[in-house]
This record gives structure tokens, C-alpha cells and sequence, in this order.
């Protein structure tokens, strides 16, 4: 009788077989992909830092090399192969200051400190929701959505910037601002924040913030509000120190816009009628685009433009000329070289797939385009 | 209200039969001309004999799996794959022939389970404990005589509770059953079973789960040329936490040529959602109350020759609350309120011992509320009509049906009067589809049959694709489905000799999923989506499914059963961006393997039982870009588990072992959602 027990032990067998035979997974290597002949105008490179869809854990580092005209994808896993789930879930920023390159990981709570050269992971900063990065005098500004809670009676919890010793990655103060900040910017002694409130808007347009936080650099503190729009999202000061802040509008009646104040009367003194998802400022010229959904065609409106900062004035309609801009899905991020004028804009797609960075000349003429990781979002220079 | 002229006459046909099903005693009433022509017709209540079979498991092949939930045992069905977020309370849903889980009709004791919010049905929720069988159709269930809408999806699955069965002597029946096991698994259940007359019985079956989630997970990645650990991770699940009852109640009733029962069911949970492990976040806070309760009524009889009748109806109320206290995150609160009303009308009229014909019509009505800050109250008021026909030519068996559906919708808001808010009403839809069943059976004494079906159907919108705030988009079509299928069955009983019973079926089926609702990004940043009708789907596939039977001696038995899938789901979505076309468009679409599998065995020595059982899902990818980024490894797991009977005077005692996932595969249904290493489970029951 024994020997009929083989119809089942064979069965058995063929699966242990199997088993042994699954391999482990490999740590991902990519390989270069080139793309330019080589060129000397300031930067070793660029890192161009894929958000990856929430929950995905698929935020990736992405390299540039000017020197070799090569691209590389995902180069985080393979020089920090010891690190255990990679960069992270969701990138939103990324900047290098000094000899260090800073990557805001939001749903990873963390803000990762890598080696500006090289990608070579230093250490990370936890900050619970964190938003944007701006430095000054050796000390990182940080937002986070994450500031205390109140419930009285309704739950509310404001954020806060996060001010973070470089040289020892901790946290030496913070300073309360609006609901949900999200980019700050450092000028004139006076840290910016653009307070969105977007967690609270949601139901009703008037719950959105509609403010910038101004926070003495001196002495860490809120000092006043600046009001401006609801929905703030991006802040960049100019040449002169003036400010550009764009507003989200609340995605229903109320369209995008791009806000100009004074640095001297610290107000709003300008209005472009022009919708602004993101912009990169180079010299007196802001680069912009604008993705805007219209329930009229149920589809994306996208624009472009240059605005001169001097003057105030709408430029440009159209910085990509030679029609590549039709094929565009979602832009999502942008960058200018400051040297050859080369504009780099990167196209999100469905946002749960691989991405495209497109690299046109000064003239908006596409030079080559490659893919990226899933949601292409920040640039960061490397200066020599 | 402002019902169409349609609606009404609808109404008026649903009344009439229903009226024709309390006086049709009087055989005056019989006004259809064409019962009248037909006297002296056998009528067989039984049921018409299904055009193609379903796959079913049920008895001690059910038993014989080491499932916990109806999801698990989902798994070892050919071309069915099962999303599972792992754990005993993670969400598990089930997706036929890489349709998409929203096009899967899921029936409880014959009336379908409704979730108009988001068209999920998390199989997870539903207990073995209880079931006596688990079958599931292509197409639909292929025997006319049903509500309009068993009519209405791209496949079923048909879950079906025990009922009491009682031998001559007794009246009664009890059963006590306690499972424990990884996880901290306690897990109580009780049955009793009483015949209250001949010919009615009632049934009472409660369960409670209680289990803290917790497992060891495991993530490592080696270098590629040396194979060295790059990392290596162990960590335990977290916030999986389950904590359920479940109590459901019938009574059933045999009359004279028909039969009736009547059903409560309530299910009350609260579990932690265990979340995605992403980097530097190991654990998640987010958890989820349920609330189900429904009570539903069949009856059936035979009214005259010719004439059957059967009526369903069902009330469900269904309530969900999610909470995100995590402090990092949003805060959300929110509350679900779903009900569901439900009535049904078959008539079945038999031409001849070869022709019969089905009309039925079913009217639905779901609510949905919630205490979401500018939440649009949807309701939705469905119709259907299924006009169906059989024919029993001996060699030849074929069936049409055309099942008509019509949706009205209506919305309130706190904020919105009435006349506005007619601008975010979706417009009412009238869908007429069809299909189509065929099968032949060539040879008189070998019991071999071919078989082919056709059936195009769709699904609605659900109320979150519509009304959703900020993604819903009122002007949503139905998403589509065509189906072509083709197949065959075999089967022998050798009688007499060791390998005494096989039997084989083969499908081969190409789909369209034309219309598909996807999420697109709207605007920029905030990941902000809209739904849209952009999607195209195209299947092609093959099921093999064998099962044997080997009888070694009068007292040992080995039962075998294989399955085997193979997917090619493709992603025909169109870019416009001609370069990430080249990236997605032809892709596998994300989560279908090509090539899937599954062994149950048992071998049964008197009262001892040994059951083996392994899956095999291959290779996949998480995106349509099938690209190395996104590649998620085959998996596949053995699970074991030994029952021995034991009787002593009036009780029966069964006690199993099980153990799952043998060699402790690392694994992963869904990117970034561990699922248990080696687990085990001890059952004790007893019956009396």
C-alpha cells in the first residue's frame, strides 16, 4: 500500500522543488543611457527626484551626468544597497546646499541627507509630513503639515517649519505657521511660507488658508501674515527679493494664479491672469505651466509662459515651439540651465506609471527625451 | 417622482406577475395563450439543467482547503485571481478572467451582495464556517430560471450556507466548533439546527473573531552578481487587528412542487487597516467599522403545468466607518450609511419537454449617505427586465437570454435644493444586452461535451465614480464587457480500477473590457483624480481543471484536483503621449500573472483525513509598464493539514491540524502588503 502514497508525495515534491527554485530579488541596477555628447558649462549634473504614487514606495533619484551626457534611473537603490525600502514613499522636494543633497520624502516622514556627488545616503531627518526645504546659514527650514492638534471642538492641527542644524541633522526648533504650509522661501532676513490649508478646504472654499507666514530668521518667530489667495502652494523670491507666490484656487469656480508682493511694502501689489501649477525663476525670467482641469471638456488645459519679473509682464505663451507640448500628458516638473538656457520639463502621465523628462534648447526645440521614474517631479543642480 | 413611461410599465408587469402569483391557483387566470395550448406537461421543479457547468467546490473538497475565508478558497479556482492585503482582516477581493473585481456578481444564498459605494465585495468578511459550497460561472449561471439579475454580470460567484439536513431519528442538530491558532486567533462558532414540522426547519449559526493580526514579515534584496544580502528585514504586521460576529438565522420550508426560505444576516466588525510598509513607516493606525445586516425571502412553486414561479426579495443595510487618527495625516472621520432594497418576479413557462422561457423582473433601490463634509446622497433606482430561453435538443443544449436594464438616479445635498442639484444627476442609463449558451455533446455513450458562450454586459458606475467629491464624474458610461469562450469537458468512471473517476474541462476565452473607468490625474499636484471612461482591456486565456479520483482499497481514497490559468490581459489604453504609449500600451495589465495554478489533494483513510493543497501565481507586474522596475515575483505557497473523526455515543469529534505556507515563503499578492510566513491553526468540533 505504501507505494501509492508516491501519487501524493510526488505532488508534494514538484512543489518543494519549485520553491527552492524562486531567486531572491535583486537590488535594482540601471544602466546609463546617453543621451548628449558631453558639456562643461558649471554643473557636474543634475538629480531629478521621482515622487512615485502614494503608497507605492516608489520615490526614486534619477542622475543627469553633463559630463558624460548620460542618464541614469533609480541610482538611490544601487549606491545605498544596505538600505532597507529604498528612498521612500512620495518625494516632494529636493535641494543641495553645501556638499549635501537633501530629498524631502513625505510619506516616509523624513528628509534624507545623501552625499551631493555621489547619492551616498549620510544620515535622515524625521519630520512627520514634511513639505519643502530652504537653507540658510547652516541651518535647514523645513515644513511639515504635522504641528500640534487642537480639538476644540472641531479636530484641527496647524503646521509648522522645522529648523534643523545641518552639521548634526537635528531638530533645534520650530516655529508654528498655517494650516497645511507648503513652500517657504528665505529672503531679506524673513523666512516666506505659502500656507495652503488644504486639508481644510476640501467641503468649503472659505477653510482654505489664504496666507503667507512671515517668521523673523533672527529670532525663529511669526511676526505677521501677508494675505494673498486661497490655496497657496509655491514661493520663490526674485533677483530683487520681491516674491512670487502662486495660489491653487480651490479647483472649482476659483482658477490658479500667480501673485507678485513687494518686499518693501510686504503686500500684494500685482495679479497675473495666468494659471500656475509650478515655475523655475531664472534671472528675470519665470518659466511657468499650468495644468488645469475644465469640466466644460472634461480634460486638462495646459499652458505655458514666461513672465519677466521686472516688468511683470506675460512674455511668452509658449516656451516649447516645436509641438512636443501637444504630446505632454501631465508637466510636472521644471528646470532652466543657467548657463545654455536648456529647459528641462518632465511629464507625470497617470501618475502610477513611468514618467518622461524632455530636454529642449533655448529655442524650445526638443533635444531628447527619456523615461524616469513614476511621477518625475524635482530638479537639483550640482554646482562644481 | 418623475418616472419615465418606461418605468411604469415596468411596474405595472411586475405587479401583474406578482398577482398572477397569488391567484394563478385559479387555473382561469391562465390567460397566456400559450400555456392554454399546452396541456398535460410534465413539469420537473428540480431546475433546467445548466448549459455549461459552473466550478464548484463544495463538501469535503471545501473542507479539505485550509481557508479561512471565502476568499482563500476562491483561490484554487481556474481564472479567478484573489487581491489579498494579507491577514485575516485585510481586504480580499476577487477579479474572474482579469475583468476587474467590479464586474464579479457575488450571491448569498441566491441574492446577489450589493455595494453600490465602490462595487467591492470584500470576500475576506465572508466565514467558511457556515458554507456548503462555492461555485462560480463564466458569463452567468447558465439555467434560465432566476432573477433578472443573476442575468446581470460578467461572471458569479454563488455562495450557498448550510442548510439542515436531518436523518430520520433526529429533530435537532448542534455543532460547536473552536479554531485557534497564529495570529492569536480565537475563533468560536455554534450551529443548531431544529425540523419544526415536516416540512420546515430553522438554523441559527453565530461566530466570533477575534485576532491581533500580528505576524513576522520578511524584505531582503541580495547584490546581483555575488547574491550577498543587501539588507534583510524582519518585522511584524501591525494595526491588523480583527474583532467580528457574525449571526445568521433561516427557516425553510418544502410545499407541494415548490419550496420556500426565508434568511437574517448580521455581521458587525471593527478591524485595523494595516496600510502599505513603505520606507521608515513599518506600521499604520487607520481602522474601519462594518456593520452589515440584510434579511431576504425566496419562494418557489410550481402554479401549473407549465408555469413556475419564484420570487426573491431583500433589505440591506449596510454602514461603514473609516477613521485615520493618524496625527501625521489627515484626520478623517467618516461615515457611510448604504441601503438596499430588492424584489424579484421569475416566471418560467414551458413550451415543451425541450422549450421553456424565463421572463423576470427585478427592481432595486440603493441609498447612500454619509456625514462627509458636501457629500452628495445618491439614490439609485434600477430596473431589469431578462427574457430568456432554453432548449434541450438532447445532443444539442442552448440558451438566449436579453436582460434589459434601466437606471434612474437622483441626489440631495445639505447645501444643494433640489433644482440645482439636478446638474449632478447622472443621466438615466437603458442598457439592452445580451447572451448566448451553447453546448453539444457528439458521442451518445462517451460523456464528452463542447460547449461555447458569447455575452456582452456591463457595469455601472458606482455611486464613488459618480458623486464622489472632487473624482466622481456624473457624465460616467458603463464600462463594458464582451466575452467568447469556448470549451470542453470529459469525463470518465472507470469503476473498479485504482485511478476510478477523472474528469477534465478546458475553457479557451477572449474578453473586451471596452469604456473601462480609470482614475486620471486631474489638474496638478495634491494627487487630485478624475474618473474617466478611457480604458480597453483585451483578455485572451485558457482553464484546464482535472480532477481524479483513485481508490487504492475499500477504506483509502486519494482525491486530486489541477488547475491551471494562463492570461494574456493587455492594456490597450491610448496615450497622448506617444512615448509612454510605447511604455504601457500591449502591457500585462497590473497584478494578472500569465500563468497560474492550483493542486488540492486529500487522502482519506477511514476516519483520518490528509489534505494538501498549493498555489501558484507567476510572474507579474504591479504597473501596465512592463518594465523591471515594476516586476513582482511568482509566489506560491503548500499548505498541509490533518482531521481525524472521532465518535463516541452521540458525539462526533473532529479535530485538524492545519499549517500554511510549509516552506515560509516571503511573498506579496499586493506591492508593499506582506502576507504571513509559516502559520498554523488547530480546529476542535463537535456535533451532536
Amino acid at each position: 500500500m505504501r507505494k501509492y502514497f508516491l501519487f501524493f508525495i510526488v505532488p508534494s515534491l514538484l512543489a518543494l522543488l519549485i520553491t527552492s527554485c524562486r531567486k531572491d530579488v535583486e537590488v535594482f541596477v540601471n544602466e546609463d543611457i546617453s543621451l548628449e555628447s558631453p558639456s562643461d558649462d558649471g554643473f557636474f549634473g543634475f538629480y531629478l527626484l521621482n515622487e512615485g504614487n502614494m503608497g507605492s514606495n516608489k520615490s526614486t533619484l534619477d542622475y543627469f551626468n553633463y559630463a558624460t551626457g548620460t542618464f541614469q534611473r533609480n541610482i538611490y537603490a544601487i549606491t545605498n544597497p544596505t538600505v532597507p525600502k529604498e528612498l521612500g514613499d512620495v518625494g516632494n522636494d529636493l535641494a543641495i546646499y553645501g556638499s549635501r543633497l537633501y530629498a524631502v520624502i513625505n510619506a516616509s516622514n523624513k528628509v534624507e541627507v545623501m552625499e551631493a556627488k555621489t547619492a551616498r545616503r549620510i544620515g535622515q531627518i524625521e519630520i512627520p509630513n514634511c513639505r519643502y526645504i530652504k537653507f540658510h546659514n547652516g541651518f535647514a527650514y523645513i515644513t511639515s503639515y504635522a504641528g500640534p492638534i487642537k480639538i476644540n471642538p472641531n479636530y484641527t492641527q496647524k503646521g509648522y517649519v522645522a529648523k534643523v542644524d545641518t552639521v548634526t541633522l537635528t531638530i533645534v526648533d520650530q516655529c508654528i505657521v498655517g494650516f497645511q504650509p507648503d513652500e517657504l522661501e528665505i529672503s531679506n532676513g524673513k523666512i516666506y511660507v505659502a500656507n495652503s490649508g488644504g486639508y481644510m478646504g476640501a467641503g468649503n472654499t472659505e477653510n482654505y488658508e489664504r496666507t503667507v507666514s512671515v517668521i523673523d530668521l533672527a529670532s525663529f518667530k511669526e511676526e505677521k501674515r501677508i494675505d494673498v489667495a486661497y490655496n497657496l502652494h509655491h514661493i520663490k523670491a526674485d533677483q530683487r527679493g520681491n516674491l512670487w507666490v502662486t495660489s491653487r484656487g480651490d479647483y472649482k469656480q476659483l482658477p490658479s494664479r500667480l501673485y507678485f508682493i513687494d518686499k518693501d511694502q510686504q503686500k500684494v501689489t500685482d495679479t497675473l491672469p495666468l494659471a500656475v501649477s509650478n515655475f523655475f525663476l531664472d534671472g528675470d525670467s519665470l518659466y511657468t505651466y499650468s495644468t488645469e482641469w475644465s469640466y466644460v471638456t472634461y480634460s486638462n488645459i495646459i499652458t505655458y509662459g514666461i513672465v519677466n519679473t521686472l516688468t511683470r509682464e506675460i512674455v511668452s505663451r509658449s516656451f516649447i515651439t516645436d509641438g512636443t507640448d501637444k504630446e505632454i500628458e501631465i508637466p510636472y516638473g521644471i528646470l532652466v540651465h543657467p548657463v545654455t538656457k536648456d529647459i528641462y520639463v518632465t511629464d507625470a502621465g497617470n501618475y502610477v506609471s513611468p514618467g518622461m523628462l524632455y530636454c529642449f534648447n533655448k529655442n524650445g526645440k526638443k533635444k531628447w527625451s527619456v523615461r524616469t521614474g513614476d511621477i518625475p517631479a524635482h530638479f537639483a543642480l550640482i554646482p562644481y | 417622482m418623475d418616472i419615465s413611461l418606461a418605468l411604469k410599465t415596468l411596474w405595472t408587469t411586475f405587479l401583474v406577475f406578482i398577482s398572477i402569483g397569488l391567484y394563478a391557483q385559479d387555473p382561469v387566470r391562465t390567460d397566456t395563450s400559450g400555456i392554454k395550448t399546452l396541456p398535460g406537461v410534465t413539469v420537473v421543479t428540480t431546475g433546467y439543467k445548466e448549459v455549461i457547468p459552473s466550478q464548484k467546490l463544495s463538501g469535503n473538497t471545501l473542507k479539505s482547503l485550509n481557508s479561512f475565508s471565502v476568499a482563500d478558497a476562491i483561490r484554487y479556482f481556474a481564472g479567478v485571481q484573489v487581491k489579498d492585503y494579507g491577514g485575516i482582516g485585510g481586504l480580499k477581493t476577487v477579479d474572474m478572467r482579469s475583468m476587474g473585481t467590479n464586474h464579479m456578481g457575488v450571491f448569498y444564498d441566491g441574492i446577489q451582495l450589493g455595494n453600490a459605494q465602490n462595487g467591492q465585495i470584500d470576500l475576506g468578511k465572508f466565514s467558511m464556517d457556515n458554507l456548503e459550497s462555492i461555485s462560480i460561472y463564466n458569463g452567468q449561471k447558465s439555467e434560465i430560471f432566476q432573477p433578472a439579475r443573476d442575468y446581470g454580470s460578467s461572471g458569479t460567484i454563488y455562495l450557498r450556507s448550510r442548510k439542515p439536513v436531518f436523518d430520520s431519528l433526529k429533530t435537532s442538530n448542534i455543532k460547536g466548533v473552536f479554531k485557534t491558532g497564529s495570529f492569536d486567533l480565537i475563533n468560536p462558532s455554534l450551529l443548531f439546527e431544529q425540523r419544526i414540522t415536516e416540512n420546515t426547519s430553522y438554523s441559527i449559526s453565530s461566530e466570533v473573531v477575534r485576532s491581533s493580526g500580528r505576524y513576522p514579515f520578511r524584505y531582503k534584496r541580495v547584490f546581483p552578481d555575488s547574491k550577498e544580502v543587501a539588507w534583510d528585514t524582519t518585522a511584524i504586521r501591525d494595526n491588523g487587528d480583527i474583532n467580528a460576529v457574525r449571526i445568521e438565522s433561516g427557516l425553510y420550508g418544502n410545499i407541494k412542487g415548490g419550496f420556500w426560505s426565508a434568511k437574517a444576516y448580521f455581521y458587525d466588525s471593527e478591524r485595523g487597516i494595516p496600510g502599505a510598509i513603505v520606507n521608515n513607516v513599518w506600521k499604520h493606525a487607520q481602522r474601519q467599522w462594518d456593520k452589515n445586516f440584510f434579511v431576504q425571502g425566496s419562494f418557489q412553486k410550481n402554479l401549473l403545468p407549465a408555469y413556475d414561479i419564484q420570487i426573491n426579495a431583500k433589505y440591506a443595510n449596510d454602514y461603514m466607518r473609516y477613521l485615520n487618527p493618524d496625527t501625521t495625516l489627515m484626520y478623517i472621520n467618516n461615515k457611510f450609511y448604504q441601503q438596499e432594497w430588492y424584489g424579484s418576479v421569475a416566471n418560467k413557462y414551458s413550451l415543451s419537454k425541450k422549450i421553456d422561457f424565463n421572463l423576470s423582473t427585478d427592481f432595486q433601490y440603493n441609498t447612500l449617505s454619509s456625514n462627509m463634509a458636501g457629500f452628495m446622497v445618491p439614490k439609485r433606482l434600477t430596473s431589469l427586465v431578462a427574457l430568456a430561453g432554453a432548449a434541450d435538443l438532447g445532443k444539442i443544449k442552448m440558451q438566449a437570454s436579453v436582460l434589459g436594464t434601466f437606471v434612474n438616479e437622483r441626489v440631495s445635498t445639505g447645501s444643494v435644493s433640489t433644482n440645482d442639484a439636478f446638474e449632478y444627476i447622472a443621466p438615466p442609463k437603458s442598457e439592452v444586452t445580451p447572451a448566448f449558451f451553447f453546448s453539444y455533446k457528439p458521442f451518445s455513450k462517451a460523456d464528452f461535451n463542447i460547449r461555447a458562450f458569447y455575452k456582452n454586459i456591463f457595469r455601472m458606475p458606482t455611486f464613488n465614480d459618480l458623486y464622489y467629491s472632487d473624482v466622481g464624474n456624473i457624465n460616467l458610461e458603463p464600462e463594458y464587457t464582451h466575452q467568447y469562450n469556448v470549451g470542453f469537458s470529459y469525463q470518465k468512471n472507470r469503476t473498479g480500477s485504482v485511478w476510478s473517476e477523472w474528469k477534465i474541462q478546458s475553457d479557451f476565452y477572449f474578453n473586451q473590457v471596452t469604456n473601462k473607468i480609470v482614475a486620471v490625474p486631474k489638474g496638478s499636484g495634491m494627487y487630485r483624480w478624475m474618473m474617466m471612461n478611457i480604458g480597453n482591456v483585451e483578455i485572451k486565456g485558457m482553464d484546464i481543471v482535472t480532477d481524479h479520483v483513485f481508490a487504492f482499497s475499500s477504506d483509502l481514497l486519494l482525491n486530486l484536483r489541477l488547475a491551471y490559468t494562463y492570461q494574456q490581459a493587455q492594456d490597450f489604453t491610448k496615450r497622448r503621449n506617444p512615448e509612454l504609449q510605447k511604455v504601457t500600451y500591449g502591457g500585462q495589465i497590473p497584478y494578472i500573472p500569465w500563468h497560474s495554478g492550483s493542486i488540492i489533494s486529500s487522502i482519506q483513510y477511514r476516519s483520518l483525513r490528509f489534505n494538501y493543497s498549493f498555489i501558484y501565481v507567476g510572474e507579474r507586474y504591479h504597473n501596465s509598464a512592463n518594465i523591471p522596475e515594476n516586476y513582482e515575483q511568482p509566489w506560491y505557497t503548500s499548505d498541509v493539514s490533518v482531521s481525524k473523526e472521532i465518535q463516541l455515543k452521540k458525539f462526533r469529534f473532529k479535530i485538524s491540524g492545519e499549517l500554511n505556507n510549509v516552506f515560509s515563503q516571503d511573498y506579496e499578492v499586493v506591492m508593499n502588503y506582506p502576507m504571513p510566513k509559516r502559520n498554523y491553526k488547530i480546529i476542535l468540533s463537535v456535533e451532536l
